[in-house]
This record gives C-alpha cells, structure tokens and sequence, in this order.
C-alpha cells in the first residue's frame, strides 16, 4: 500500500495564515472526499455537488483571516451538510414539497460526528469511486464522471482534457447524474461476491484516463500530463482504500513506469522521442523505484497473474536496461505470449510483434503482422501500417516502406505522431531515391 | 422500487428448439419464477406469443393505423417480461442475470417511473 505521495497531513495546516494557492491545494485535496461523504449525507448527486460548492465558497471567504480549521475536511461536510438544508428548505417552499420534506429529514436524521474519522471519509470515497464508476453507466460517463467528482475537476477542465465541447461534458454529466438517480445505481461499495469485477471496473477507467493522457488519440499534443498524473492519484486513491490488491498494483505500477519516461519522450517542440533514442537519464528514477516494486508485489501474488501486471512487467524490464541495446528482449516476447493468452488484442499482438522483430528479426515479426492484418487489423489504425513501415525499411524493402509510411500518415491524427511518420518518409525517401515517385 | 425485466432473444434460433429443449427451458423458467416468488421480488411476468401475432398501431391525427409485425425489426425479439421489486439497479440486475433468457439473449432493465 502506498499513499506516500499525499500533501502533508491535514494537521500541518492548522492556525497557519495561508495564502490562495494553499486553500486551492486543500481543495484539490478534499473536493473527492467532501463531495463523497455529502452525497451518503444527502442522498442526490446534485444536491451534494452544489452544497460542497457553497462550502468552498464560504471556506474562500473565511480561512484567510480565520486561518485553516483544524479538519478541514470535516469542516467543509458540517458546511455543505447545513447547506444542503438551507437548500431543500427553499426548494420545498417552491415545489416538490413532500419528496425534498423527506429529503430534509433524512438529512437532519444522519449524524455526522464533527471528528468523522478517515476510515469513514475513506468508505464514501470508495462508494463514490465505484458509483461513479459503475457498469450501468458508459464508459465515457465513467470516466467524466469520476474526474468530475473524485478527482474535482471542473466540467470545463474535463471537456478540455478530451478534446469535447463542455456542453456536451455538462450533458454527459447530467445524464449520468439523472440516471444514477432514476435507475438507482446504489451508493455502496458492491458486496464481496462482486467486489473483484467491480474492482476491475474501476482499473478500466483509471486505465482509459491514464491512456488518454498518456498517449492522446488525437490533437496537437502527445501527452496531457494532467490526466496523466489524475490517473496515478486515483490508483493511489484505490490503493490506499483498498490496499493488497494485485490487479491495482499492477495497474500502479504500469501508470508509474510509463510515466517515469515523460520528459525523454519528446522533444521541447513536441516531436516524439522513440524509446531507442530516449535519454534515459532523463527518466524519473525514484518513480521506476516505486513501480518496480509493485510490480514485483502484484507478480508474486497467487492466481493468474492479471493482464496490468504483466504489462507492468514489459515495462519494468525497459526501465531497468541501462540502454535500449541492453533491453532483455527474449523475456519481453516471452511476457506479450502470456499477455497473448490472458487477455489478447490487436495492439498486444502488434507490440510482440515489434519485440519478436528483435530477437528473430524483421522478417518474422512481418509474417505476424501480415497475419493480424488478415484477421482485420484495421482497428488500429495508423500503428500496424507504421510498424509495417519500419519493419519494411529493416529489410530494405524500400518501396514497400515508403507506402506503408504513406497509408499510416493517411489515417493518424495526433499531430506529432503524423510529423514523426513524415520525418521517417522524408529519410527514407532522401535516402533511396527513385525515379517513379520524384 | 420496481423494474421491468424485458426479455429478448433470436425467436428464430428458438423456434429450432426440439420438444426436450423447450421442456427443460420451461422448466428452468418455472424454477426461477418460483425463487423469485418466495424472494418476493415477484410482482408480475409473463412470456409472449411470437412476433408473427404481433400487430403495431399508430393512429396520427386520429387515423388509425395498424401494420403486421412488431414495431421494429431486431435480430432479438421481446419474448416475455418480469415486473420486479428490487432495492437497487444492483439488485435488479443481479435478478435479470438469473433469468435463463439472459443466457441466450439479453434482458433490459428498466426502472418504473414513479410520480409524486
């Protein structure tokens, strides 16, 4: 379990004078909890949502010359929970009269003890996480859903993260909102019998945002650092709440050492860096520290090893070569196999058979990918062309290389990746010249 | 709170069935109603004539239209329904799962709207 790279603990804030930035800093820190314990309290999403507002708000106003309460945290619930009231009160005059009555004295009826322990805070948290995240809802609500409320973030910074107007973020919002309500999706971390499922549940939206920021589908940059790091948080989150699980290990662990090679991965104008030619002294050692013993952590532990664990693994053994020439290619082909028979997709094929390009050559890593294109590798778009490309170019099969280069560029849309493939054409073309093409 | 279970298979893969077959869905289907009876989650169900005797109505401005056939064609077709008491869309769910159609074909659940 590992919740080390939390802020300070609340307690060291206490009395001190601080400045916006340290209130906006406890924010970011408490919104996921405070929205969590408000929503048990009060029972609707909206109500919750807007009640924490108001408490931020008022918290704004008040900690610069009051200073930070001693539990923030349990402060900001007191607040919004008062809010809440003051709310359905003036509602209920207007409309709704009966069903918002009951809702007050629902409200009025939960104690929230002033001291409400972090074991209590760390339960709705969980209850929000797997609400927020539930199967019910698409995956797109999932993960709005979640930034949204667990990690607070503003509709606008979601909208802006994937690349989608924050009208149709607001209205994905709401109707995730609407449906949680009218179809009752319970607020309750899920019985043991489907803890596991909902568990991986969970991995699948934190994964989505962690690729999402990591290697973005399209736009003009490679990476969004800040879904990216939202993504490591929540699976710290998860791991602090539910701690000793395999399957979040590995997905941690995967997260971290990806991660760890950001700054290489680019240049400062936003080309891409490929992992052979990265500076690996540019990698964050201390992260790929912590990865690796996660990995080694989820690896160990009894039953089929699960698919972010062996992923984790793969990258694990890039982390640790000294350089690229030094990579242990034999045991990462042996590793996409077991990926391969535990969960197989397009890409994993793809990837294995780039790592089976290096231990067998070109030519064999071209027949596994004329196989995967025969079974429909369309789905993956500009990467089985561009990996044919290279592969091509390896085996001096030029002419071959240069139209698989130009149906990659024909189909990717994140712009570094398309300079990338028009660098590579341009060397090959500069390279080999022939007179059928000019 | 209640839910309406629809539940929807090929008709066409079902009318394949041999005599054996449909005695030992009837059976299942009689098993799981009964445990849902005694679970009193129980408020209602049936299964339905096939597709072939439904007919659709319309009747814009008044005119009254009818067409043979259901409203539209799927490659699963509504084959019956439960009507539910469940605390929760997990719970329903969870019921929907234990319905044998959900084997075969797939069962929608979808909450009762309820006023005031």
């Amino acid at each position: 379990m590992t919740v080390a790279s939390r802020p300070a603990a609340a307690a060291a804030w206490t009395g001190e004078r601080m400045h916006a930035s340290d209130v906006e800093r406890v924010f970011r820190r408490e919104a996921g909890r405070v929205l969590a314990t408000l929503i048990r309290l009060v029972g609707d999403f909206d109500l919750a949502e807007e009640a924490a507002q108001e408490a931020f708000a008022i918290a704004v106003e008040q900690w610069p010359a009051s200073g930070i309460p001693e539990n923030p945290r349990a402060w900001l619930v007191s607040v919004g929970r008062h809010k809440a009231i003051d709310r359905v009160r003036r509602q209920a005059v207007l409309r709704e009269r009966r069903r918002l009555l009951a809702v007050e004295a629902a409200i009025a009826s939960q104690a929230v003890a002033p001291e409400a322990d972090d074991a209590a805070f760390g339960d709705d948290l969980l209850r929000l996480i797997f609400t927020c995240c539930h199967p019910a809802l698409n995956m797109e609500a999932r993960v709005a859903l979640t930034l949204r409320s667990v990690c607070g973030l503003s509709t606008a910074e979601v909208a802006r993260a994937f690349l989608i107007a924050e009208d149709t973020t607001a209205q994905r919002l709401v109707r995730a909102k609407k449906k949680i309500r009218e179809a009752r999706i319970p607020y309750e971390t899920p019985e043991p019998a489907m803890l596991d499922a909902r568990v991986d549940g969970v991995l699948a939206v934190i994964y989505s945002v962690f690729t999402e920021g990591y290697a973005v589908t399209s736009g003009a940059d490679l990476t969004r650092d800040d879904l990216a790091r939202d993504a490591i948080r929540l699976g710290r989150l998860l791991d602090g709440l539910l701690p000793g699980r395999p399957a979040v290990h590995g997905l941690l662990a995967l997260m971290l050492l990806h991660d760890a090679r950001r700054a290489a991965r680019a240049t400062p104008d936003g080309d891409i860096i490929l992992l052979e030619d990265q500076d690996r002294t540019l990698w964050d050692r201390a992260q790929i520290a912590e990865g690796l013993a996660l990995v080694d952590q989820a690896l160990r532990a009894p039953g089929i090893p699960n698919s972010y664990a062996v992923q984790a693994a793969i990258a694990a053994l890039h982390a640790q070569a000294p350089r690229w020439a030094d990579t242990d290619w034999r045991q990462i082909v042996g590793l996409y196999e077991v990926l391969l028979r535990l969960h197989p997709t397009p890409v994993i094929e793809l990837n294995h058979a780039a790592a089976v390009a290096m231990v067998d050559g070109p030519a064999a890593a071209l027949d596994l990918l004329d196989a995967l294109s025969a079974r429909g590798g369309l789905a993956l778009y500009h990467l089985l062309p561009a990996a044919r490309a290279e592969l091509l170019r390896r085996l001096g099969r030029h002419d071959e290389a240069e139209a698989a280069y130009r149906s990659a560029l024909a189909v990717a849309k994140v712009e570094p990746e398309r300079r990338w493939l028009a660098r590579r054409l341009g060397e090959l073309r500069s390279s080999h010249p022939h007179p059928g093409t000019g | 709170m209640q839910y309406l279970l629809l539940i929807y298979g090929n008709e066409a893969e079902a009318a394949k069935m041999g005599e054996a077959g449909r005695t030992a869905m009837f059976n299942e289907y009689r098993t799981f109603t009964e445990s849902i009876i005694q679970g009193g989650q129980f408020k209602g169900g049936n299964a339905l004539q096939s597709t072939a005797t439904a007919t659709t109505v319309r009747a814009p401005n008044g005119k009254v239209l009818t067409t043979d056939g259901p409203f539209a064609e799927t490659r699963e077709q509504l084959g019956g329904y439960y009507l539910v008491e469940a605390k929760n869309l997990d719970e329903a769910t969870a019921i929907a799962a234990r319905i044998p159609g959900a084997r075969t074909g797939s069962v929608e659940v979808r909450p009762i709207m309820t006023y005031g």
